[in-house]
Order: structure tokens, then sequence, then C-alpha cells
């Protein structure tokens, strides 16, 4: 390949500025070029392999998931079931109840498994370009609980009188509010320095969590119940209903993420400098502020919270793929929909007869995550830039 | 490079201009003229309002009073996509918030030619953008790693890129060594050879002198003087809006006026 970039060190994210910016640096500059260009893979079969891999590791994963259970299913009466599903093979049952077991249980919720990833990491992905900073995250920032705190109050205040898509809504108005709230209060200049990002977060998560705990306080015993289902974020009860919900939102607003792609990239630069390239730096904006609204609202109102997928899947991908926004968001929605697939799998089997928290497990695995990162970004801007 | 533009020919006009910000009036009645084929540089002390008034050509800043047009058309009336497509800004800050490879970077001024026929030319541009700000060989790095006086090229070759016909450069040399400044001043003088109108925020003086055909000396928002690098650099003048005394000298070979310091 001739291609100059094939030359792209592969942990560029992680090379260090202090040592680049030194005088010898600046008068030497072939020999630090030399230094800090390790030859990898070219881009192209980086990406190659990322994809091929994430889609036989999601196809694998869905199988497997599909067979885990009380009622285990051996991997080919998974694949069959799933061809008779589709009217694609009439060869019967093996064992009796397979199918009824596969289909209205486990497949639904792997779908929903599978969407809420997506949304989630793809939610995270665009957050991150808007606000220019790589920690932006929905459960990081609050945007999370801000949707659980609207689904609880339509819960306790008895508005799911009206219909149970009530919840969703209310879900997704305190979203979208608590996202204008981050994003107005976050940014300074165009930028989002981290200091004020977490901060914002603390603020926005401490109120939501005052405001739950109260809802909870005042709510009757089944409300709690629900409240902690919100909080503490499960797949469990998922059905197709929710699927058919869930699938249109994440497919338009995923489709909105990529059209915005090549402009978000510019976003890089700082809002002045997007500007100056002829980009409508307010349009985009409010526009990106309402896809990861709809994203990160419709998975809480299906799922409760589930953070730090938004976090660790783009950071993972960038790692691999670089920083353009189109690849990024696709290899997100991927990688998102395959953690969740596991993390989902690891919920429901990792203790013998109980269905843990979902989002209790990717908050464990998250928190160390995140904070490795902030002392890696902290490190790099040499401070908290 | 061939530096052809295909609107040439765009005058940078200021007029009564005032520009305030949380109610503090950083430019006051501001007549400024920016004329094709030409380097205007912006000098005066900190504060002065150079940067202000850099930005408010490039629309970024609306006039409290006053209007600014580029040709014929008020800045302000303009759509971003054609703006961007006229005059291009460096301005002085050169984060990039991921870690994009250089080249990609310098592929972003390429960005308001997308669908037009000029895209065609891309990879072209980009090249030669690279190659007149002396970025070529960093091609593949990351902006993270690169010093500040790269980024700042890195961000020069962006603004090359994007040829348009007006040029508003921030402070371009701050960052960078000797060589560099004077190769950053010389592409300036190539544009403006070419027909770009090209305004320049500098702080050293005898650079300004060097390669600026017109000078504007701004204190505290107000233009002090402007003209010819030999009228505007007076020993006086200087001496009374820096608080600093200094000699001014004709260069023995070149007669271009070299402000010294009195130390």
């Amino acid at each position: 390949m001739t291609d100059t970039r094939a030359d792209a060190p592969a942990d560029a994210a992680g090379s260090d500025p202090a040592e680049a910016s030194s005088p010898a640096d600046a008068v030497l500059p072939s020999l630090a070029s030399e230094a800090t260009e390790r030859r990898g893979l070219a881009p192209r079969t980086r990406s190659l392999l990322l994809f091929g891999g994430l889609a036989v590791a999601l196809v694998t994963g869905v199988v497997v998931s599909a067979g885990a259970g009380q009622l285990p299913v051996p991997p080919h009466e998974v694949w069959n079931s799933l061809l008779r599903g589709l009217g694609l093979s009439d060869a019967p049952e093996a064992l009796p109840n397979t199918d009824s077991a596969l289909w209205n249980i486990r497949f639904p919720r792997i779908a929903m498994a599978l969407l809420i990833g997506a949304a989630l990491a793809m939610a995270g992905t665009v957050m991150q370009a808007i606000f220019a900073n790589p920690l932006a995250e929905p459960g990081v920032v609050g945007v999370s609980s801000g949707a659980a705190l609207g689904a609880a109050a339509a819960i306790v205040l008895g508005w799911t009188a009206f219909g149970d898509w009530v919840t969703a809504v209310a879900a997704f108005v305190a979203g979208l509010g608590a996202t204008l709230v981050v994003y107005l209060a976050s940014r300074a200049g165009g930028r989002t320095e981290v200091v004020t990002l977490v901060l914002t977060g603390i603020a926005i998560n401490a109120f939501a969590g005052g405001a739950l705990a109260f809802l909870t306080f005042i709510g009757d015993t089944g409300s709690r119940e629900e409240i902690v289902f919100w909080q503490l974020g499960s797949l469990n009860g998922a059905r197709w209903p929710e699927v058919a919900v869930m699938l249109p939102l994440v497919v338009v607003a995923g489709v909105a993420a990529l059209l915005l792609g090549r402009t978000l990239d510019l976003f890089s630069l700082g809002e002045p400098g997007a500007r100056h390239l002829g980009v409508r730096v307010e349009t985009v904006r409010i526009v990106s502020i309402v896809v990861v609204a709809v994203l990160v609202c419709s998975a809480v109102a299906f799922a409760g919270i589930i953070a730090f997928v938004g976090l660790i899947v783009p950071h993972l991908m960038r790692m691999v793929l670089g920083p353009a926004h189109r690849p990024l968001l696709v290899a997100s929605a991927l990688g998102g929909a395959l953690l969740l697939l596991l993390a989902d799998l690891a919920a429901r089997t990792m203790v013998p007869m109980a269905d843990l928290p979902i989002g209790m497990l990717t908050s464990i695995i998250g928190g160390p995550f995140f904070f490795w990162l902030l002392r890696r970004t902290r490190r790099r801007s040499g401070g908290w830039g | 490079m061939s530096l052809a533009f295909t609107a040439t020919g765009l005058a940078l006009t200021a007029t009564g201009l005032a520009v305030e910000i949380d109610g503090v009036r950083l430019l006051d009645s501001v007549d400024f003229t920016a004329a094709p084929g030409r380097v205007h540089a912006l000098i005066g002390p900190n504060g002065a309002g150079k940067s202000t008034l850099l930005a408010a050509l490039a629309g970024d800043r609306a006039a409290a009073s006053g209007t600014v047009h580029l040709g014929d058309t008020a800045v302000a009336r303009q759509s971003p996509k054609v703006l961007a497509r006229l005059r291009a800004v460096l301005t002085q800050e050169h984060t990039v918030s991921f870690p994009f490879p250089v080249r990609e970077i310098v592929a972003m001024g390429r960005h308001p030619w997308a669908g037009s026929s000029a895209a065609d030319d891309d990879d072209r541009e980009i090249d030669a953008a690279m190659a007149a700000t002396d970025v070529s060989h960093l091609a593949a790095r990351t902006v993270p790693s690169l010093s500040g006086g790269e980024r700042a090229r890195v961000a020069l070759a962006r603004i090359v890129a994007q040829r348009t016909p007006v040029l508003l450069l921030d402070e371009p040399t701050a960052a960078l060594d000797l060589k560099h400044q004077e190769d950053v001043l010389r592409l300036a003088r190539d544009h403006a050879a070419a027909g770009a109108t090209v305004v320049v925020v500098l702080h050293d003086l005898n650079l300004a002198a060097a390669y600026a055909d017109d000078i504007t000396l701004l204190r505290l928002g107000r233009v002090v003087a402007t003209g010819a690098p030999a009228e505007v650099l007076t020993a006086e003048r200087i001496e009374a809006v820096y608080g600093q005394p200094v000699e001014v000298v004709p260069h023995p070979r070149t007669g271009v006026p070299l402000v010294l310091p009195v130390r």
C-alpha cells in the first residue's frame, strides 16, 4: 500500500504530547516522527478485521445467548428455530417448547439488548462529538438519570393511566431536558472542559437522585419496585411490542447520526473552526441533541439506566478505526449491540436462577474504565483541559 | 503551486465598526479596508482589539454598530456555506479534540467545496497545502503527538487547502521558529500576489514592516494609524502606543523600517 496513512500508529490515541512537544522534536521532526510511527496493519485491513470480527461475534453471541438459560438449547437447535420462525426451514422441533421459549422470551430480549446497546453506543459517539470531549457519556453527564426521573414521575404520579407509552414519553421529555441543561451548563467558548462536564454530571445526577428518592418515598410498593427497575437497568420482560417501538427510533436516529457524520468530524476543530468551514453550528447542535435524546431516552424507557456503554464502546472503536465519525458510528452500533448482548447473557446466567440488573454490570465494568480514561485524558491535556 | 482563485478581487471593509462583549466596548468606530492583492497587518499592544477585529471581519462577532462587507455583501447576511468558500480563518486555538491523522485534518479544509466541481482537486490541493506549510512529513501523525509549532502549521495547511480569496490569520507566527515564521509570511505574500486579500495579526513589528503592504495600528479598540509600514511605524507613535521607547532605523540594505526597543 502506498498510502502514507498506512503508517498511522496503532495506538495513536495513546501517544504522549508531553514528549512530542520537547525542543528536540521541533529541531528533529523526522527523527521524532520515526519514533512515534510504529508499523501496524493498514487502516483498511484493520477496519475489515474489526467489522468482520464484530459480525461473527454478534451472530455467535446471539446463538449462544439464545441457547443459555433454564432450558438449555443446543446451538444448532437455536439456529433451526430461527430459520423456522423466519419461514426458511420446516425441520421439526427436536425438543418440545423450544420454539415458544425462544420466540416468546429469549429472542425479543436479545433483540432488545442489541437495539439498546447500539442506541447507547451511538448516543455516546454523537455526544462526544458535539461536546468535543471523549469523556461525554449519557450516563455520566446525567441524561440517563434525567430520563429515569421522568419515567419514575410518570409511574408515581399515575400518568400511566393514560397508556403505557406515557412512561416512555415522560422519559424522553425529561432526558431531552437533561441533555439541554448539560449542554448549556458545561460549555465555554465552544468547548467543554473535562472538569466542567464531570461536575455538571454530578450536579444533575445528584438532583435526579434526590428527586428519585423522593418519588420512591411517596410511591406505593408497586411504584417503588418499578423505580428500582429504572435505576438498576434490566432487560427482563422485554417483548416484541417494545422491540417494535424501539426499532424504528433507533433506525431513524441512527441514520440521522450517520448523515451528520462528516459534520461531526469538523466539530473536533471546535465550534469556531467548524463554523469557518461552513457548518451551521447551531442547527447541527440542536439536531445532534435531539438524536442523542431519542437514542438514550428510548433505551432508558424500556430498560432503565444502563451506563457507560456509550463511553466504553466508542472509545475502543476509536482506538482501532481512528476518530472519523461515519465508520466510528457504524462500528459503535455493532460494538454496543455486542457488549449489551454479552452483558445480558452474563446477567441471566452468572448467578443460577437469578436475573441480575444489567445496569449494575455495565457500571461495574464501566466505572474503572472511566477512571482510567479520565486519568489518561488529564495527563494528555497537561491538566484539566 | 498555482494560486489562481475562483473569485478574486474581494475587498474586506469595516465601516464605523463597534463590537461589544458583555457591555464592554472592545472596538469603537473602526474604519478598515483590506484590499485584494495586498497583505494587511493588524498590530497593537495586548488588548488593543486585533483579534476582535479579525473575528468581526470573519463574521464571528456581531457588530454593535457599523458594518463589515466582503466585496459588496454584508458578512452578517452571508450564509456560513458561502462565507466558507470566500474566506478562511486561522484562529489562535489549534486544538483538535480527537486524534485525527494530520492529513485528515488538512482535508477538512476542503469541506466547503464538497459537492462542487472544485472537489475534484481535493487531493491535489491537500498535498499542495501540506507542502507549502512544510507538514507533508507529518501526514500520518496524529495531532496530540505534535509540538505546538507543528500544530500551528497543520492548522495553517488546513486554511490554505480551503483555497479562499480572503485569508484571515490570527498570529500565525506565534508558536513558530525563525524559518517557519518567514515561511508563513512568504506564503501570505504569495497568496496576495495571486490576488488574495490577506489580513494578518502580528506582534512582531519587524515582521509586519518586512512583509505587509499596509499596517493598521490599534489601541484600546480604536485605529491609531493606518497606511504603509514606513508611515505607521514611527518611533514617537510606537512609544506612545506601546509605552516602550524604540528606535526606528531603515534596514541598511532593503530600507525597510527596523523597530528596535531602547535597551
